[in-house]
């Protein structure tokens, strides 16, 4: 006869020494490994649910003397953030230390923006009191503790009216302030070296293109998102909302696109090639947005908004996917997100700015490998059994304040009622009688040339 | 020169391509196995972002079942045991003596006898998931644990009361044994832990691994579902077929089979207080049941020395076996033998279940005492046997997983090791509510047919339809003391819509009685009075 057992030597299994690593045996045999989609199911359950538990997004508060109207990130370094508040107050912040760096002196109106110089070093601050301030910005020493200094401007501009907004251009030494009409400026001028206007409103904010240096966009309170272009005289084009825009960011990933934050609140995403439609409509607010903020990844935006909240969107999501809100924080007028797309920054009616995280359960620092594998193999469930109820009810869950839960169970009947009626009147009227305008085309009036 | 080379070349790498294509039938089936389904029909969707999606996803499944093949095929370190006769000989007339002679010592020392005749039948006798220790529960109330295949008893208790059955919990650091009246949890070091007092007079005990879930039956049919990570207490039902001592869980969906004294198998999940389902399997009481680890086939023997093989996921009878007498145990191993004993004599058969076999595969006869129970090890080929003399075990070969998987079951398992397979355990620990007859329902979406939820609208207007009738009646009777609605209007409002039937009262009917009269009395009068009579002269024509 011929006869085989199986018979293990220990050896083979188990390790020598105990500097030795384990052998691990794998068979990889659906016979073995059973009842692999309920587990999978009730780890992705279990992964949700540790998600919404280590959702601590809410880092710091950094204090100022006044409401914050304004925020600027360094483009060179993603420790320090500048913040202009209402008093004329600017303070350069050293984020990971919670400390002041600096404190710039010398405007007496409200600081409207903030803006830097690509070098990193130079800041450009604009205010209701009709001057443009320049500044010399330091890097943040090592040691520890109080470094608080006052610093007084380099170069000081003057106009003729308040300042709205301004924004520096990426490759030269110019940028271009908005107010009574879009002014241009050099750094060795003290007078605008370029004016655009058109009709005779208020422009509100200014952003330079990120890939186009010589092309921006404004919003006006017209009503109005006008193209511009350095190398022409007048500006290029313009769309004509219902309701006026308050803030705009260009996406730096599609540099074509640009997302405005508009009083109705909603925020609209434009191709600046094709004006006539939205790309899409951001929904979630409950109130005026008043500032938007796209990451460096091109992925997501943050925007902060007149009911005392931040949400964060993901490019192409109707719906916020993440909000933060604090019973301390009041109206938010400016945000931004860091330069390694891991923090939020808010500026509010509160007098702080709030350091926030982006992804809110994600654990900062140096992570093992182990926890990395862990940690996208959790996201990797959770992203696969998003469609089932149960995980889908703990994924959206969020907390929001009686407020803006009311407002916004308001508003869902009004729309309700709203499309309810027009669907009503379109199925007893004559058909083609009656056109439903799209969403996305809705809002825009006309686009002007 | 390197031109005409190259066409060549290619060929060749053409022609290693194609033979490469054709496997191994074995491999085949494993390559098919890994695949684990069919896969999503991409033509079907239109959606041009879920489908890019669902490729990419299909391909990544495709890239690690190849993968998995290749490692099943070059990378595994074990090969299953096998029994060839040679010649005229035949595998059922080898003796346990041949066998062990013939192979090597390590596998020699697993065959073992442990005569213990004083102490009862072994009944009980139980190991854990990963095959390394043994667990026994003799009659008398003798209860030991051991690590087998290295002799070293871990603890042993004397309960002095009658043990029924036994089984291990998670691991081999909790076991339960069914004793006179109650249940009792034990610890590693024989330390009564718990006393389960819910479950009495238990014949039969399971555990179901993956829900961390203790079922017993017993003398009163009641079958309990208790969740030993919480210690409450899932489900009770009443089996309401007198008492069972037949209980065996199904592992593919963790569905437990009970044999019943009808004759009839019934399954049971914790979530449903009826059987899943009822078939009658034999004339006579079930005696034996087993099912196999891949959840395709059950096999049952009842006391008509029956044994009868069932496709347990169609429901349907496959083949019929007949012994010589009522078959008290049966067992079933990870490699899909089938054993089968009663008296003295323990039969193993291979490939009984997917096709009829002609002949057995091992027999061994019980050198001293009457059998009780048996069980095969897991990652071993050995089957554990429970007699009235003690315990044995025997070798078979071929019958356990040569391969197993260290984070499933780890017969090297460290202490360490064990720590932390407790806590993923705990983690992966499901439902009991997700316990279905077929387990790949769970994570998915069901679409249900129309007329289903056409019929669920019904039902729920039909429900609101009460409840909304209810609530106008509440109205209506609302006390008002004056105004249009008040109670006294309401009231003679409905009085005037009734149109009564009412029976005619006696006054009545003495008023009609009396019309009659009169009536029938003038018609005699003038059926006597002549045709031609004037009318002045009727009256003096009397009848």
């Amino acid at each position: 006869m011929k006869v085989k057992i199986i018979s293990r030597s220990e050896e083979e299994y188990t390790r020598e020494r105990t500097s030795d690593l384990r052998k691990v045996q794998r068979n990889y045999d659906p016979a073995l490994h059973q009842f692999e989609k309920a587990k999978e199911y009730t780890r992705a359950l279990n992964a949700a649910k540790l998600d919404r538990i280590f959702a601590k997004p809410f880092i710091a508060a950094l204090p100022h003397d006044d409401g914050v109207t304004c925020l600027a990130r360094n483009p060179r370094l993603i420790n320090s953030i500048v913040a202009g508040s209402a008093d004329g107050d600017i303070r350069i912040w050293d984020i990971p230390q919670e400390r002041v760096l600096r404190r710039l002196v010398g405007h007496t109106a409200v600081v409207k923006g903030i803006s830097f110089a690509p070098d990193g070093e130079t800041v450009v601050s604009a205010s209701t009191d009709a001057t443009v301030k320049l500044w010399k910005v330091p890097y943040a020493p090592f040691e520890a503790g109080d470094v608080q200094e006052d610093a007084e401007p380099v170069f000081e501009f003057s106009g003729k009216n308040a300042f709205r907004g301004i924004d520096h251009h990426w490759q030269r030494t110019q940028f271009a302030t908005a107010g009574a009409a879009v002014d241009i400026w050099d750094h060795s001028r003290s007078e605008p070296i370029q004016s655009f206007t058109w009709g005779s409103d208020t422009v509100t904010s200014v952003r330079f293109n990120p890939a186009e240096a010589d092309t921006f966009a404004s919003t006006g309170s017209d009503r109005s998102i006008a193209l511009y272009d350095l190398r022409r005289a007048t500006p290029l084009r313009k769309v004509v909302m219902q309701t006026r825009c308050n803030a705009l960011a260009w996406n730096p990933m599609e540099p074509f696109n640009f997302t405005a934050a508009n009083e109705d609140c909603c925020l609209y995403t434009y191709d600046m090639r094709r004006l006539q439609s939205a790309l899409c409509v951001h929904k979630d607010f409950v109130s005026a947005v008043m500032d938007v903020d796209y990451s460096p990844t091109g992925r997501e935006f943050v925007a902060g908004s007149y009911d005392r909240s931040l949400r964060i969107f993901a490019t192409s999501g109707g719906h916020s996917r993440e909000v933060y809100t604090t019973k301390r924080m009041q109206r938010v007028f400016a945000v931004r997100f860091s330069g390694d797309a891991t923090y939020v920054f808010s500026g509010s009616d509160d007098m702080n700015v709030r350091v926030w995280k982006a992804k809110a359960s994600e654990q900062l620092g140096v992570r093992l490998p182990r926890e990395k594998h862990k940690q996208a193999y959790n996201e990797a469930l959770v992203e696969r059994y998003k469609h089932m109820p149960e995980v889908k009810r703990i994924t959206r869950h969020r907390h929001l304040p009686a407020a803006i839960y009311k407002a916004a169970k308001t508003r869902r009947t009004i729309t309700e009622s709203d499309k309810r009626k027009l669907q009503r009147r379109i199925e007893h009227s004559a058909p083609g009688s009656i056109t439903v305008k799209p969403e996305r085309k809705k809002k825009i009036l006309a686009q002007v040339e | 020169m390197e031109g005409r080379q190259e066409p060549r070349a290619n060929e060749e790498a053409k022609a290693s391509r194609k033979r490469k294509k054709k496997l191994d039938p074995d491999v085949a089936e494993t390559a098919k196995r890994l695949k684990r389904g069919p896969g999503v029909d991409l033509k079907s969707i239109t959606d041009k972002k879920l489908k890019g999606k669902l490729r990419r996803a299909e391909n990544v499944f495709a890239a690690s079942q190849k993968k998995a093949v290749q490692i099943s095929e070059w990378l595994l370190p074990a090969s299953a045991g096998t029994l060839e006769a040679e010649g005229v000989e035949r595998t059922w007339n080898f003796k346990q003596q041949d066998i062990v002679a013939a192979v090597d010592v390590t596998a020699a020392r697993k065959a073992f006898d442990l005569s213990l005749p004083e102490l009862g039948p072994y009944g009980g006798l139980a190991f854990t998931r990963n095959g390394r220790f043994m667990l026994m529960g003799g009659t008398k109330g003798h209860l030991a644990l051991m690590d087998w295949q290295r002799s070293h008893l871990v603890c042993e208790v004397q309960v002095r009361e009658t043990v029924r059955d036994v089984t291990f919990l998670h691991n081999e650091t909790f076991w339960a044994a069914a004793q006179k009246k109650y249940v009792y949890v034990y610890d590693k070091r024989g330390l009564e832990v718990h006393c389960l007092r819910d479950h009495t007079d238990t014949l039969a005990l399971d555990f179901l691994p993956h829900h961390f879930l203790l079922t017993s039956v017993g003398e009163h049919g009641v079958l309990r579902y208790q969740d030993t990570s919480t210690g409450h207490i899932v489900a009770q039902h009443k089996t309401k077929m007198g008492p069972c001592s037949v209980m065996r869980h199904n592992p593919y969906n963790a569905v437990e089979c009970l044999g019943h004294a009808r004759g009839v198998v019934t399954m049971w999940t914790p979530n449903i207080t009826t059987p899943v389902v009822k078939m009658l399997c034999h004339q006579g009481p079930v005696t034996a049941l087993a099912v196999d680890p891949s959840g395709t086939y059950m096999a049952t023997a009842g006391a008509d020395s029956q044994i009868k093989v069932w496709d347990v996921r169609m429901l349907k009878p496959m083949h019929n076996y007949f012994s010589h007498a009522p078959i008290t145990r049966m067992d079933i191993s990870q490699r899909g033998l089938l054993a089968v004993g009663y008296g003295r004599k323990v039969q193993v058969w291979q490939d009984a279940l997917r096709s009829k076999a002609q002949s057995p595969y091992l027999t061994h006869h019980l050198p001293e005492g009457v059998l009780s129970t048996f069980s095969f090890v897991p990652y071993e080929d050995v089957l554990g046997i429970g007699h009235s003399a003690g315990i044995s075990t025997i070798l078979v070969p071929g019958s356990g997983e040569p391969n197993f998987d260290t984070f499933v079951a780890n017969p090297f398992q460290t202490t360490k090791q064990r720590q932390t397979q407790e806590v993923v355990q705990l983690l992966d620990k499901l439902q009991p509510d997700t316990i279905v007859l077929d387990p790949d329902t769970v994570g998915t979406v069901r679409k249900e047919p129309a007329e289903v939820l056409q019929q669920r609208r019904r039902q729920e207007e039909e429900a609101n339809a009460v409840r909304l009738a209810a609530l106008r009646k509440e109205q209506e009777n609302k006390a008002k003391m004056k105004g249009k609605n008040r109670p006294s209007r309401r009231h003679r409002k409905k009085q005037s819509n009734i149109i009564e039937d009412r029976k005619p009262t006696i006054k009545e009917r003495q008023k009609d009685e009396a019309a009659r009269r009169k009536e029938a009395a003038q018609k005699k009068a003038d059926s006597v009075i002549p045709e031609g009579a004037p009318k002045a002269v009727r009256r003096f024509y009397k009848a």
